[in-house]
């Protein structure tokens, strides 16, 4: 009786790791990050005011890949710099870590040294070597990681004395990201990480951000690469306008499990075609039909492609 | 715990100078355009100011005042928006670094620069233009200290003024033009007591003047205090412009600085 009844107590409470390490992480929703009606206008005099995000929802678990995908323009740096604490918000509500990013005050140090931010295309330090840099970072944190294993888990090894500037553009990327992890982060931001990679780099550069994933962080990506997202994310948000129009596993993105498959064949000179939740059967029984083989049978599944060119309009 | 803001100041100083070294063309610019133009005044006016003050003398401790406007405030003026563009600061903001540790970053290579510069300068005059160098303990001791406050001072207002230009391109048609009207006026270029009143009045509201001024009293012999405009090299109240210029340029630097362009 006793042991049932608090049972019941300590699931009606919601228990806080807080409490424990002095942080502010709420284990029972296990949010990394969450986002509320979130809104951002730009205001220029050629184009009067445009909502670059225009109510955005998202929840990111702890542990997580998430990918933010869409095409250009569609709001998702914008998104990820005002979670990340570079712009200002018009509206909504931001929670990452815990901690509102437009409202961090002189302990923002604190928060920042939980997140690890990987940016667009940068072009500084061009000066100094790759390993210079790392160990400079590296003091930064209060508790960084060890700046040789990082620049060995980036796999820029053989690069540790170069000049920064002598870096191809997917080397520079690695040491971008070695200097993202440096601080140790919870969350890990990258906004189009793998821009302009040739695809070897690119798979290399997938594999190195899925073993972050499994080193327990939280991983918060922006692509209009539909592939990167399919292998790497474990949930996709699609943002066309501002809007989040989707948000899903790549496997169900768009309805593709259940997206009907189109069949068609050859019948007295013209073509045929039907869709189908049941293909087999279908098929099944225009060969009992047709006695055999059926003319230019074909049965489709709708790509992912096509899928995610028919939500962003572009089909 | 956080790391300590100082001691990070102190590592970026150390990585700022290994950028600055590596640029070769910085280095030149910044070591030989004091010498060469040591060089030209030196060939040009041959003549003493006063018994035993060759304009070389006179010179070179305006050389080493605006040296310090040179390589602090305008330094930083035209390359804090550089680093704005490149990244560099956008970079830094995502770190838990303090705006502070980048300030006293900025200030240690400023000074370390400013220690090789002024090295250069005096062993160049001295071997080509007979320059006395500093003659006594005390003369030595404010010699430091005038570098020191003058680098700190000019570096804080570099910083604060680089939150006006609106791109690292623009930065230096900004600056520039200030930085030289204000050597014409504080006696860089001219005895500074033979200038229109106006115009010496005007310069007295700028560090530079006091700069350099005090650097008058480290390298001419006291006889010449006589012929300053106040009739002495006023320590005290050169001590006092630069602290008021460094108080303000720090309140105004932690206000207006900015990582990036938006």
């Amino acid at each position: 009786m006793v042991s049932a009844w608090t049972h019941r107590l300590i699931l009606s409470r919601p228990f806080r790791y807080s409490q424990l390490l002095g942080q502010d992480i709420d284990v029972v929703n296990d949010l990394a990050i969450s986002v509320r009606g979130l809104r951002k206008t730009y205001t220029s005099r050629a184009n009067g005011s445009k909502d670059a995000v225009a109510g955005i929802d998202l929840e990111v678990k702890s542990g997580e890949i998430f990918a933010i995908l869409g095409p250009n323009g569609a709001g998702k740096t914008t998104t990820v710099e005002i979670l990340e604490g570079y712009r200002d918000r018009d509206g909504g509500e931001v929670k990452v870590l815990g901690q509102d990013p437009g409202k961090l005050g002189s302990d923002s140090w604190a928060w920042r040294n939980r997140i690890g931010i990987v940016l667009q295309s940068t072009n500084d330090a061009q000066d100094l070597s790759v390993s210079e840099t790392i160990n400079h970072f590296a003091n930064y944190y209060s508790n960084p990681r060890d700046p040789e294993s990082v620049i060995h888990d980036v796999g820029l090894d053989e690069k540790r004395d170069a000049r920064i500037q002598t870096l191809s553009g997917g080397q520079r990327r690695r040491l971008d990201v070695a200097l993202g992890i440096i601080g140790n982060p919870e969350i890990l931001f990258l906004d189009e990480p793998t821009t302009g990679f040739d695809p070897e780099a690119r798979r290399a550069f997938w594999d190195l951000i899925r073993n972050l994933r499994d080193e327990g962080r939280t991983i918060l990506l922006t692509t209009h690469y539909l592939d990167e997202a399919e292998a790497l994310a474990d949930r996709v948000a699609v943002i066309v306008d501002g809007k989040i129009i989707e948000v899903s596993t790549p496997e169900n993105l768009g309805g593709r499990n259940n997206a009907k498959a189109r069949i068609s064949w050859l019948e007295n000179g013209t073509k045929q075609e039907i869709e189908s939740d049941f293909p087999a059967a279908e098929v099944a029984k225009l060969s009992t039909k047709f006695g055999g083989e059926v003319p230019e049978l074909t049965v489709i599944r709708p790509s992912l492609e096509d899928i995610y060119l028919k939500m962003i309009g572009q089909l | 715990m956080r790391p300590n803001i100082i001691k990070v100041g102190f590592l970026r100083g150390g990585l700022e100078i290994k950028q600055f070294m590596r640029q070769r063309e910085s280095v030149v610019f910044t070591l030989l355009f004091p010498v060469m133009l040591l060089f030209i005044f030196g060939s040009v006016f041959k003549g003493d100011l006063a018994p035993g003050v060759t304009f070389s003398q006179y010179f070179v401790a305006g050389m080493i005042a605006s040296g310090l406007v040179n390589t602090g405030f305008q330094q930083l003026a035209i390359m804090i928006p550089l680093e704005r563009d490149f990244g560099t600061l956008k970079r830094l903001r995502g770190t838990p670094i303090s705006p502070i540790s980048y300030f006293i970053g900025k200030a240690v290579l400023v000074f370390v620069a400013m220690i090789v510069q002024v090295g250069a300068l005096m062993g160049f005059g001295a071997a080509l233009f007979g320059l006395d160098l500093p003659n006594t303990t005390e003369r030595w001791l404010r010699f430091i200290w005038l570098i020191l406050l003058g680098s700190i001072c000019s570096t804080i207002l570099g910083i604060a003024f680089s939150a006006l230009p609106k791109n690292g391109r623009g930065a230096s048609a900004v600056v520039s033009p200030i930085v030289i009207i204000l050597q014409f006026f504080s006696g860089v270029f001219f005895v500074f007591s033979t200038l229109p009143q106006w115009m010496q009045q005007f310069a007295a509201l700028f560090p530079l003047k006091w700069l350099t001024q005090g650097m008058r009293s480290v390298f001419l012999p006291e006889s010449f205090a006589t012929q300053e405009v106040a009739k002495s090299w006023e320590i005290p109240q050169i001590a006092i412009v630069l602290v008021i210029w460094t108080v303000l340029g720090t309140i105004l630097a932690l206000k207006t600085f900015k990582w990036s362009e938006k």
